[in-house]
């Protein structure tokens, strides 16, 4: 057989693995405020090569530029950044407790925190998110209580969900966030459900979809992408590019279509990329895509560019599959690094007052976290009841599960 | 009283439902403009409007997934999944979302659907038309499975599904849409218009859920049946002359286990009959449940009839059906153990 006719099969590697330099050189980073701002009703057509670049507002020198700037006061950037400070100390704090044995398992946001903290202040009151379990800033971001949400993760007596879910699937209509299931990707066809139901009513809010770049290689995505796609559903498709699921890199579930936002053109959904380390930008793309769905122009598909520069849980270690210095090499930098430097920049911030909030995030945290232990911690103190096993499966307890509640004799 | 068949009951307990809430959306492939392939939904865009009934992209776990998040926004959607041999790609959406939403959010969001399909053989369908996947259903916790046997209780039941606040899996024997199929495949099907259980009132009512129905009274034997299988029991009892009582589930889960329990006990022995195949089947379910709660009441071991555990060949259809033959050779081996 000629070699011309040989077939040959290809599995794509990232550019490096452990022992090697980190290079990413193979990232295009465009200049910040070189992207332009269409108005929410562009044809999708004309904006196609927005799906190839990435909207970026702060640039090296920590100016906020271009056309995607000036949405938000200092007061509402402050406020951004001690979202994003306060979600990274309760994410050590909580990896710390893990490691403590107080909980089973975590999954922290390091390096991640601009994209839920700064999506969550696009949204109005009513809107739904149908997050996966690297969006806790949707949450810290709208005011939910962090001692619940610790709660939750102790699985303990105060716990919300009765200790029937892993750790950090949280849930809270109120605060707009849909249960997480923990299963992958299958959220994202929720949500276009919701936002199909929403259209059906004739009511004014709109969801948001969220899956990694990972699973946006289950078919739940694409299913997602043709429903949200033929009923013009007012949602937001939201990718979490980090780089890395698990073990594998983004190459794998990306293939050959060039970025996870290019997914959106086939569809002819607007399709964007934006930093997602930018609060602003991430802020800005996001209102942007909040009201295309609410003036009834249907979704928005956004690829969040970020880097995850920690492990993918509690259960992880990246040094397996990875540099250990490639999060430093990431050259979109650090989300609350930049925000501070823009803040700095703004003349409203300062090293000193970054230095005293980072002290104080961390004491309410720690606050929240001694409130939070005297309810009991997974393997000690105060746990839900064993009866609660049994409890809302269905509305009604039918006659087996009341039967085998008996049998358990609780 | 009117006399509707099983597909215009069908079509009857959506109409009811969809005028009575306008939070019922009925949707799927072909269910919109054209009715569907069985025409269950004829009409019904046609009278609510297409924001109420509409066509759905072929593409199951998106429709499953869909109607999870609509439920969760406040609506009752009833989709359609064109044949139970096409839900198997939505069988996460069912099984890991539908199913759990209620317990893992502790109530906070609840999944009030309804997923209708037509199921079993007896048309010819080959492999993928004709399978009976309840005990799929029965299996995972959160789930009520239900499957009628006769226009009116089909009507009342599937009103019953759609304002019960859990997701319910509606089956709907496809062999039975118009007339009570016993099995005899060589004669004509009585049509519902000549059977008692084709009557089916005007406007609301229910049937509840987790309710078995008698269909025979008899004091030899307790046939357990669902579906189409309860007609091909009544043949079977006819044929065999054994004084059978057949007991017709209606529902899966919640299992209406009383009147199992009783009918056995009073009887001494039990036949279970379903058309999905043998191996891990429902009927596997209630052989175990007689065992537990009627041993020392049993004069002859619990016979299974089912499919076998084969896929579903096309023209081998009638060797694989288990049809009143078959039935009455397990009555008349249970009768003689």
């Amino acid at each position: 057989m000629t070699d011309a006719g040989m077939l040959r099969f290809h599995v794509p590697e990232p550019e490096v693995r452990p022992g090697g330099t980190p290079d990413f050189s193979n990232v295009p980073i465009p200049k910040a405020g070189s992207a332009p701002r269409p108005e929410i009703d562009v044809d999708p057509r004309t904006i196609r090569d927005m799906a190839f670049s990435i909207i970026r507002v702060l640039n090296r020198d920590g100016e906020a530029v271009g056309p995607w700037a000036g949405l938000l006061s200092d007061e509402e950037l402050l406020e951004g950044l001690r979202h994003m400070m306060t979600l990274r100390s309760f994410d050590a704090r909580m990896q710390m407790a893990q490691r403590q044995g107080k909980t089973s398992f975590y999954m922290q946001h390091l390096g991640e925190e601009a994209v839920s903290c700064a999506f969550r202040k696009a949204l109005m009151p009513g809107d739904m998110n149908f997050p996966t379990y690297r969006q806790a800033g949707l949450l810290i971001a709208d005011g939910y209580p962090m001692v619940t949400m610790m709660n939750q993760i102790y699985s303990n007596e105060a716990d919300p969900l009765k200790g029937r879910q892993l750790p950090i699937m949280y849930s809270s209509k109120e605060h707009g966030f849909f249960s997480i299931s923990g299963n992958l990707a299958t959220q994202y066809i929720q949500a276009v459900g919701w936002a199909m139901a929403s259209a059906i009513s004739n009511d004014s809010k709109i969801a948001a979809a969220w899956i990694g770049d990972g699973s946006t290689a289950e078919s739940d995505f694409h299913s997602a992408l043709v429903f949200a796609s033929t009923y013009k559903a007012p949602v937001i498709l939201n990718v979490v590019n980090n780089q890395w699921a698990i073990s594998t890199f983004q190459g794998i579930a990306r293939g050959g279509s060039g970025t996870f936002a290019a997914r959106g053109l086939g569809f002819g959904i607007p399709a964007l990329r934006v930093d997602g380390n930018d609060y602003l930008a991430v802020h800005a793309v996001a209102k942007w895509a909040a009201e295309r769905a609410r003036k009834n122009l249907g979704p928005t598909l956004i690829e969040y560019v970020t880097y995850r520069a920690g492990a993918h849980s509690s259960s992880d270690d990246p040094s397996a599959y990875r540099p250990k210095t490639e999060s430093d090499a990431w050259p979109l930098g650090d989300p609350v690094v930049r925000l501070k430097n823009h803040l700095i920049q703004r003349g409203v911030w300062s090293d000193e007052r970054h230095a005293q909030a980072e002290a104080e995030t961390l004491e309410t945290v720690i606050t929240a976290q001694k409130e939070a232990e005297s309810n009991g911690t997974l393997h000690a103190g105060g746990k839900p009841s064993t009866r609660e096993m049994f409890e809302g499966v269905f509305a009604e307890m039918p006659p087996h599960l009341r039967r085998q509640r008996q049998q358990a004799g609780v | 009283m009117p006399r509707r068949t099983m597909i215009e009951a069908i079509r009857d307990a959506m109409d009811v439902s969809m005028a009575r809430d306008e939070r019922v959306i009925v949707y799927g492939e072909d269910v919109g403009f054209f009715g569907g392939v069985f025409r269950v939904t004829h009409g019904l865009q046609a009278k609510y409007g297409k924001s109420r009934c509409f066509d759905a992209p072929i593409n199951e776990s998106g429709i499953v997934g869909s109607a999870i998040g609509m439920a969760a926004y406040g609506l009752k959607p009833c989709v359609e999944i064109q044949f139970a041999d096409y839900m198997y790609p939505a069988y996460d959406q069912l099984t890991q979302e539908a199913a759990r939403l209620r317990y893992r959010s502790n109530g906070d969001f609840t999944c009030p659907i309804v997923v209708r399909m037509p199921t079993g053989g007896g048309i010819f369908g080959g492999q993928t038309h004709s399978q009976s996947p309840e005990a799929l259903f029965t299996h995972v916790s959160g789930l009520k499975t239900v499957v009628p046997s006769n226009p009116h209780d089909a009507k009342g039941l599937l009103i019953a599904a759609i304002e019960d606040p859990d997701p319910v899996i509606f089956l709907e024997p496809k062999r039975l849409y118009n007339g009570p199929f016993d099995g005899h495949h060589d004669r004509p099907v009585t049509p519902w218009s000549k059977h008692e259980l084709g009557e089916v009132a005007d406007g609301h009512y229910t049937v509840p859920l987790g309710k078995a129905a008698i269909r025979r009274a008899g004091s030899a034997v307790t046939v357990l049946a669902y579906g189409t299988m309860v007609y091909v029991a009544q043949a079977a009892v006819e044929e065999t002359g054994i004084d059978a009582e057949i007991i017709d589930l209606r529902t899966l889960l919640p299992l209406d286990l009383d009147t199992i329990v009783a009918s056995v006990k009073k009887t001494g022995r039990c036949v279970v009959v379903h058309e999905a195949t043998l191996t891990s089947g429902f009927g596997a379910e209630l052989s175990a449940l007689v065992q537990e709660n009627c041993f020392y009441h049993l004069e002859a071991p619990v016979a299974r009839v089912t499919g076998w555990d084969t896929p579903y060949p096309h023209a081998q259809e009638w060797e694989y059906f288990p049809g009143p033959a078959r039935v009455g050779r397990a009555l008349i081996e249970t009768m003689g153990a």
